[in-house]
């Protein structure tokens, strides 16, 4: 398979562009491999590619049980940031965020990194105390961010209501100005093409349906497809992470979740930034096509249908027409929920398990995709090496026995803040 | 919008219901530690049917464990309760 670039495209105008060739194989599974990820997401691409490009092995599979990019990896709204107050979050999420700015020239593929600034609005003097907390955080471990004034938020964002009558009244905000949007959908193909080149075999229409147990290890896994043997497993289906743990026996810190988005109409651009709020769970960006994207809460309760409820549609709805009036006069096209995997302190979960050569990476709540490159980085490390990453060591399963969870939110043992 | 039928009002709409958490992630007084860890921290959440508590809080404010699919949303049975057998 060849290089994507422009003198190829130019070529290609030449002959009809007929030289296009499928972006990655479609193998049979082999009967054994040394590492198995289950997941073909974002994360399981990345952590196949850092396998196959960092640590040189080259007998991987990655099993997906539908089709790659057809998961959640399809289904986020797409914000990349690192903005977070406590340590072990924004460096992880900042090691990511600084792998997004070269990603499309790592993968030769154009993954329409943006960063066009994301944006938590203040609404108090409370939300400015939390914000410049927040700030202060990450300024301290060398991240951007930066207070904005009332009128500094007014010209950034010409379309929020900054009247004092608003709704939800505009104070100030807290910027990362290299935050931003990439396009979801490029970021699994661009990996799994990537990977694939590295020789890692992508099986699709694998679904893993049990695990082949050798006393306390796993030596394999059961698919649809057939037994496939191997020396690591890694778990790797956030959303699904409790079906799949629970087909070894394991239960998790995890409960999952419907998580709902929805777009409207292409327009001119009008939102220039990503707008957030301290206060509300609103989240407005608008993709280079020209929808705009609106994100909101969870549903709040146990659900694996993709499919969400018109009333928490409604509340992020609500909000966002509360912050942008203007956007009143759109019209929604196209809703979509995915399946998220809430964990018991709002962070991800990275590292090994219970069971012997069985490896979890899940628990990403509703903040996933913006770690894609960072989650595949260091899982790829844990399972190259049998220990963890310096980045995701406090990520391990057995954080919340040992009293060690890490609660953006501080929002105690529950799988979502409330 | 799925539909709930309270045993004390009728049918509602599930808007007026709020989840707490599974019937068996109801921390024992008596649990040791390493239980109540595991009962407060983890769940079998299951890709299909599972016993939840709900409550009506926008009606009667009553609880009851509503036993549903959580795939197809199908509902198998509401039960009214009291905190007695929960525990």
């Amino acid at each position: 398979m060849s290089q994507y670039s422009a003198f190829g495209l130019l070529r290609g105008a030449f002959n009809g562009q007929k030289h296009w060739q499928p972006a990655w194989r479609d193998p049979q599974p082999k009967s054994h491999y040394d590492i198995i990820i289950i997941g073909g997401g974002g994360h399981g691409l990345a952590t196949a590619y850092y396998l196959a490009k960092v640590h040189g092995l080259k007998n991987i599979a990655v099993l997906e049980k539908g089709w790659i990019g057809g998961g959640n990896t399809g289904r986020n709204t797409t914000i990349v940031r690192s903005n977070y107050r406590l340590k072990p979050l924004h460096d992880l999420f900042e090691f990511g965020l600084k792998m997004w700015e070269h990603l499309s020239d790592e993968l030769n593929y154009n993954v329409m990194f943006s960063p066009r600034g994301a944006m938590f609005l203040g609404h108090s003097d409370a939300d400015m105390t939390k914000l410049a907390e927040r700030g202060d955080a990450m300024r301290c471990d060398g991240i951007d961010a930066d207070l904005m004034t009332r009128a500094e938020v007014a010209k950034f964002e010409p379309l929020l209501d900054m009247s004092r009558a608003a709704r939800f009244p505009i104070d100030g905000a807290l910027i990362q100005r290299r935050g931003g949007t990439a396009r979801h959908d490029a970021v699994a193909w661009g990996y799994a093409r990537a990977a694939d080149m590295l020789g890692v075999d992508i099986i699709q229409k694998c679904e893993v349906t049990g695990f082949v147990r050798d006393g306390a290890a796993v030596v394999g896994v059961e698919t649809t497809r057939g037994r496939i043997g191997a020396g690591r497993v890694g778990i790797c289906v956030a959303g699904n992470s409790g079906h799949v743990a629970g087909l070894v026996g394991l239960q998790l810190p995890i409960e999952s979740q419907t998580l709902q988005a929805m777009v409207t109409e292409g327009v001119k651009p009008m939102i220039n930034s990503v707008i957030m709020s301290q206060s509300l769970h609103c989240y407005i960006s608008q993709s280079d096509k020209g929808g705009v994207v609106f994100g909101g809460d969870p549903d709040n309760w146990p659900s694996y249908a993709q499919r969400g409820n018109s009333k928490v549609m409604e509340g992020a709805v609500a909000q966002g027409l509360a912050l942008v009036p203007a956007l009143s006069r759109l019209r929604m096209v196209r809703t979509w929920s995915g399946v998220t995997d809430m964990s018991f302190d709002g962070a991800p979960i990275i590292g090994e398990t219970p069971v012997k050569n069985l490896y979890l990476n899940g628990g990403w709540c509703y903040g996933g995709f913006k770690a894609t490159p960072a989650s595949g980085w260091t899982y790829a490390h844990t399972l190259a090496t049998g220990t963890p990453h310096a980045l995701n060591a406090p990520f391990a399963l057995d954080r919340f026995e040992r009293g060690a969870t890490i609660d953006e939110t501080g929002s105690g043992p529950m799988p979502n803040s409330r | 919008m799925m539909q709930f039928a309270c045993p004390h009002c009728g049918p509602r709409a599930q808007a007026e219901f709020v989840y707490e958490r599974t019937v068996d992630s109801v921390v024992a007084l008596d649990a040791s530690p390493e239980d109540a860890m595991r009962t407060l921290f983890t769940r079998n959440n299951p890709r299909g049917v599972d016993d939840e508590i709900w409550r009506h809080t926008y009606g009667c404010r009553a609880w009851m464990v509503i036993t549903r699919h959580r795939v197809t949303n199908e509902i198998r049975a509401i039960e009214a309760v009291g905190p007695e057998s929960l525990i």
